[in-house]
């Protein structure tokens, strides 16, 4: 199938992700940098498991935490994983509007959980957890906050691709970007999964 | 979308070229650049070392130049070139127009060209990293100036475009191949570039991370690796050598490819075993990430680490072994040609088991106490990657060379190039076994008389000139060449045996008229074999589709450069912080551009291709 090939719902491949050799190296090379990310955020955890009883008589994890505020955000960015399926089961479908909807709704989501991590690291400054305090609070912030900007980047890239496309809909030169954003910000759920379990629960119990 | 805009002058044609061969050539003019500078450190070190008490280069200057001897070598010379013989022959090797990812590709090589050119800006401002290739947390910190912010800034930007390059040839590899070009009909090259590729992929990640954490420590107050608030300077010992030691596969495996193509080619025989090479070589790209630890085995891990690290090292020579054996069976009973790359290859073979034996006995945890940090590590790690690498570097430069500019470079000066080099490497670095045995210590600017220490480093200064002359060699070779050498043919040496010597030398921009149908391990020989000129088409002749070039990966690159500057000077000069803000801006802003300007590349019409073949042809 060709890159600019005008479609109908009736025409468009299933998987317009794939339809293209460009998609397909778009789809492949993507999965194989997350694959790398994998290994970055890996070699961050093991820093942080080593290094996260060593306060310097800052304030340790188990005082800092608070879980109703690292609960909301959470949830809030696992709903907004769920809700870029839908966008992308739209898109499958070729309708582009509710494909925006979706994706809109998942920045929203997105952004709310950046603001509550910047309130959280600001009451943390506030206790005298910063990041030059020790080696603890040097390797959270690196860890949690490569994260964060991991979510600040793909919110300014969701939003790059919905505003660019708005006004001509879908085809087989984007659907693969709006495809690989989404499996970005999967990926950026899942990182957070295990920040959520190893910093913070682990850090509530000892 | 038509071929119009492309008068360009020649330096813009390479600023944007987004095209794999001739990105090859800016990797083999960049690395040998690299490789130059890093070979007059090396002389340098030599020099100092001559004669005992000597005052040519004293105390920090000599760490200075020791330093970036080895960091030089490894990032931007050995890795470079190693980048530059891949994008070179792989796409072609697969029956491949291009790499999958054009634009991917320029980007990282200006990534890696601005990480070298930003690490050497340190000799002029004041001063180069001090702390070992290896840059070890507990003196780096300590290190005064801003050396070890060079380091750390420019292996950062280099990395990203290794890893960029790594994703790249992973993806081509699986995505692009010819119809009919199965796994196991992949040329041995190819297989250890997909490999390395995934080793890149898995190796690098480690690297950037402890680079940010000491770039945190240096530059940001972070307390990653000052044991005084918390920090564990081991951390970056084993961040290091997680990289570091699949970094010596990543080099090492390309060079087996290159030679595993030599040998099948002067030997004009199929390589024997291809299946085990193909294992052989998994299974070292695997085991090279278990083995990390054997760097550290007197750290003080305990001896159940050190074990289990000892053994797993040891384990990889039973694949390293497959290979050699299977080499030697490819020359047995072949109709062996001793052209310049095939002397190399056969000098490879006893010149690389003596690094592996040497390997085998910094295995053994418990010997390993003896021989630590001393010069028979130099020794070691020297006839592995000169005797292996480099060797295949200059063997791979001969056998391309044609392929990549379409002139043969003469036999006579490439046969002066290997004597001078072989002997100049082994006078080097064989006598350093026993200095290192006699007890003389890698690093140290200098030692005294009276310890046995004075023949053996003479001898080894002297094998160092040779070297040099053979390098002068290469380039007296390489510039006659160019002025006057005889025109090469599309099958060069007469005796190719992939898909890169069915294409004229140098290839046209679109690689294939018509992308081959390939019936067959060495495809091209198969298809000479049953008296064909050329390939087997798969699809009929067309319209050639091809990628725009374009200046961003340039523009990217020159924002992380400024971006470093900036950072870096921004707790002593008011315009630091904004000189990093602004680097970063340039970067993001033409990746903005990047995702939001369509690229659809253009055709080259039939006609043209036609036109095009005709002119080779005749």
């Amino acid at each position: 199938m060709h890159v600019e090939e005008k479609l109908t719902a009736e025409t468009f491949p299933a998987s317009p992700e794939k339809a293209t050799l460009e998609g397909k190296n778009k789809f492949l090379g993507f999965w194989l940098f997350l694959g790398g990310e994998t290994v970055l955020f890996a070699s961050l955890f093991a820093t942080y498991l080593a290094l996260r009883d060593k306060t310097a008589g800052g304030p340790p994890a188990h005082e800092l935490f608070r879980m109703p505020l690292v609960f909301v955000a959470t949830m809030l960015l696992l709903t907004s994983s769920l809700t870029s399926v839908y966008a992308i089961y739209h898109m499958k479908n070729f309708d582009f509007k509710k494909m925006q909807l979706w994706f809109g709704i998942t920045v929203l989501l997105g952004a709310g959980f950046l603001g509550l991590e910047i309130f959280e690291f600001n009451e943390y400054v506030h206790e005298g957890h910063v990041f030059t305090k020790s080696a603890f609070a040097s390797s959270f912030y690196t860890l949690v906050g490569t994260h964060g900007g991991h979510v600040a980047f793909g919110l300014l890239w969701i939003l790059t691709l919905m505003i660019r496309n708005a006004k001509r809909g879908l085809n087989l030169y984007n659907a693969p970007k709006f495809y690989v954003a989404s499996l970005y910000w999967h990926f950026i759920d899942v990182v957070w999964v295990f920040i959520f379990t190893v910093v913070y629960l682990m850090g509530m119990v000892g | 979308m038509s071929t119009v805009a492309r008068k360009k002058s020649l330096i813009w044609d390479y600023l944007t070229t987004v095209d794999h061969k001739k990105i090859a050539i800016l990797y083999l003019i960049a690395g040998g650049f690299f490789f130059l500078v890093g070979g007059l450190e090396a002389l340098f070190i030599r020099i100092q070392l001559a004669k005992p008490n000597n005052d040519f280069l004293v105390g920090g200057l000599y760490n200075q130049v020791l330093t970036m001897h080895g960091t030089t070598m490894i990032f931007f010379a050995a890795m470079p070139l190693v980048f530059a013989m891949m994008n070179a022959v792989v796409p072609i090797q697969i029956g491949a127009r291009d790499v999958a990812f054009p634009f991917l590709n320029a980007l990282g090589f200006w990534l890696f060209f601005f990480g070298g050119v930003f690490l050497n800006c340190s000799w002029f401002l004041g001063g180069a990293p001090d702390a070992g290739w290896t840059s070890y947390a507990s003196l780096s910190l300590e290190s005064p100036g801003h050396g070890i912010d060079f380091y750390v800034l420019g292996l950062q930007i280099s990395g990203f475009g290794t890893l960029i390059g790594g994703i790249n040839f992973l993806v081509t590899i699986i995505n692009m191949r010819a119809p009919g070009m199965t796994y196991m009909r992949m040329p041995m090259f190819t297989w250890a570039t997909f490999v390395t590729s995934a080793l890149i992929l898995f190796a690098f990640p480690p690297l950037t991370v402890g680079l940010i954490f000491m770039m945190m420590d240096r530059l940001f107050g972070g307390n990653f690796y000052h044991p005084a608030a918390g920090g564990n300077t081991i951390i970056w010992e084993h961040l290091f050598w997680i990289f570091g030691h699949p970094e010596v596969y990543i080099l090492v495996l390309p060079a087996f490819g290159i030679f595993s193509e030599i040998f099948a080619t002067f030997s004009r025989k199929r390589l024997f075993g291809y299946s085990s090479m193909v294992f052989a070589t998994v299974l070292i790209g695997f085991l090279g990430f278990m083995v990390w630890a054997h760097h550290m085995f007197t750290v003080g891990m305990g001896p159940i680490a050190n074990a289990i690290f000892a053994v797993a090292t040891m384990a990889i020579a039973v694949p390293t072994g497959i290979k050699i054996f299977n080499w030697l069976f490819t020359m047995w009973g072949g109709n062996i040609r001793f052209t310049t790359p095939m002397m190399y290859a056969v000098a490879f073979i006893p010149s690389f088991v003596m690094g592996g034996v040497t390997g085998v006995m910094n295995a053994a945890a418990a010997a390993d106490y003896q021989y630590h940090d001393s010069y028979f590590v130099v020794a070691h790690f020297h006839y592995v990657i000169v005797g292996g690498v480099v060797f295949a570097l200059l063997a791979g430069a001969h056998y391309w060379w044609p392929k990549m500019f379409g002139k043969m470079l003469n036999e006579t000066l490439g046969k002066i190039t290997f004597w001078l080099f072989f002997i100049g490497f082994h006078l080097t670095f064989f006598i350093q076994h026993f200095l290192g045995l006699m007890g003389m210590p890698r690093r140290v600017f200098t030692y005294l008389p009276g310890q046995g220490f004075e023949t053996g480093n003479m001898i080894s200064t002297v094998g160092a000139f040779f070297m040099a002359a053979a390098t002068i060699v290469l380039l007296i070779n390489v510039i006659v060449t160019s002025v006057k050498g005889q025109k090469a043919e599309a099958d060069a040496w007469g005796d190719g045996r992939t898909l890169e010597w069915a294409v004229a030398s140098p290839p046209p921009e679109y690689n294939f008229a018509q992308t081959p149908l390939v019936r067959g391990l060495d495809a091209y020989w198969i298809e000479k074999m049953e008296g064909k000129k050329g390939l087997t088409p798969a699809e009929p002749l067309g319209d050639i589709h091809m990628p725009n070039s374009s200046i961003l990966p340039f523009v990217i690159s020159l924002g992380l450069f400024i971006a470093a500057f900036g950072f870096m000077y921004r707790t002593e000069a008011s315009w630091g912080l904004a000189v990093g803000i602004i680097g970063l801006l340039i970067t993001l802003g033409s990746m903005f551009l990047r995702s939001v300007i369509d690229d659809h590349g253009f055709h080259i019409h039939k006609e043209e291709v036609l036109e095009a073949e005709k002119g080779v042809k005749a």
